[in-house]
């Protein structure tokens, strides 16, 4: 485990997960909340725990992402809270 | 704003209180915390058996493997079950059989249903990447299944990744396309038989006068030498029936929300 490693992705965690919660437009959205998924693989595969960096790779970052997407492009794409 | 005024207010009040309960825990791969070392004066954790004995039990370098599909099989089994059951309810909500009437997806490009990876010439860069991608990323995801007893993996990462190919293909060239290579029959098919697979495996040992999910008791019919090696093989097997059924639900999901039920057109 590497401190300062930790903070940098700790904060950009943070940056993200509030972007894609401010966000209006939900593709915009859907894309910040894949690095969100991404950043949060990092976290979980620097701190030791591979095979569940694993599978947030594969299903928070990649698939979970494809699947909101597909979903936005069949509704509307402006959120309107 | 008055809701969002306290909303925040709500927000803070669990964050302070997360942050205050951070405080107690022990450090970071801590040996001598709880979950680490079981109980002062008790007995030994779960996770020291674990570490100590895993790799006697099942002949099993990655704990993480060993403990999902054999310790905790029954665990994962049901996993599975609410993956199937996730797929089966988008299945129903969403799939359109027999209504014509009802509102097509909105489809930008009135050629998007007749695209496909060979003929079109706008996306033949995409199209070409996505044809020599395919075929590593399935490589890979097999060998993520079959890896998973060595390596970081399993049947849970190998069948997503599985499942991904497919959608990439639906991507970068049709809905069309994809469904000619893995078909809606083929796909439910597929997600029941990985259920199948994983508690025919996981009920054989009854046949041998042993519990549910004791894979030790299939030295006899699978022909090896020790206990461990059977429950090396079995967790193999049940890996594979989850790969099946993840790799299924996955392009059937993707399949039904991107067209909405009706596998015509796509995105």
């Amino acid at each position: 485990m590497i401190v300062a490693f930790d903070i940098i992705i700790l904060v950009f965690l943070v940056i993200a997960a509030i972007i894609s919660l401010s966000v209006k437009d939900l593709l915009a959205a859907a894309m910040v909340f894949g690095i969100y998924g991404f950043l949060i693989c990092l976290l979980w595969a620097e701190m030791g725990a591979v095979d569940v960096a694993f599978t947030e790779a594969t299903v928070g970052a990649g698939v979970s992402t494809v699947l909101i997407v597909a979903t936005i492009l069949n509704t509307r794409r402006k959120s309107t809270d | 704003m008055k809701a969002k005024i306290f909303a925040s207010i709500a927000v803070a009040i669990t964050g302070a209180v997360l942050l205050y309960a951070v405080t107690d825990f022990p450090n970071f791969g801590d040996p001598r915390s709880p979950a680490n070392a079981g109980v002062e004066g008790g007995s030994p954790s779960a996770s020291l058996y674990y570490i100590e004995n895993t790799y006697r039990d099942t002949k099993v370098p990655n704990l993480v493997t060993a403990i999902l599909a054999d310790y905790r099989g029954y665990d994962t089994l049901f996993e599975t079950v609410v993956i199937f059951t996730a797929g089966m309810a988008i299945f129903a909500i969403l799939r359109v059989l027999r209504n014509e009437n009802a509102p097509s997806a909105p489809s930008p490009d009135p050629e998007a249903s007749n695209r496909t990876i060979d003929g079109d010439h706008h996306r033949i860069i995409v199209g070409i990447t996505c044809r020599i991608a395919v075929p590593l990323v399935q490589i890979f995801a097999l060998y993520v299944v079959a890896h998973g007893h060595h390596s970081p993996g399993g049947g849970f990462q190998g069948g997503v990744m599985l499942g991904a190919s497919f959608i990439l293909i639906a991507l970068s060239g049709s809905l069309r396309d994809a469904l000619a290579r893995f078909s809606e029959a083929s796909y439910i098919r597929l997600a029941s038989i990985g259920i199948l697979i994983y508690a025919g495996v996981a009920f054989l040992p009854l046949v041998f006068g042993r519990n549910f999910v004791d894979y030790g008791a299939l030295k006899g019919l699978l022909g090896t030498d020790g206990e461990e090696m059977a429950r090396s093989h079995g967790i193999f097997g049940v890996e594979l029936g989850v790969a099946f059924t993840v790799m299924s639900i996955m392009f059937a999901i993707f399949a039904n929300l991107s067209t909405r039920g009706r596998l015509k057109g796509g995105l």
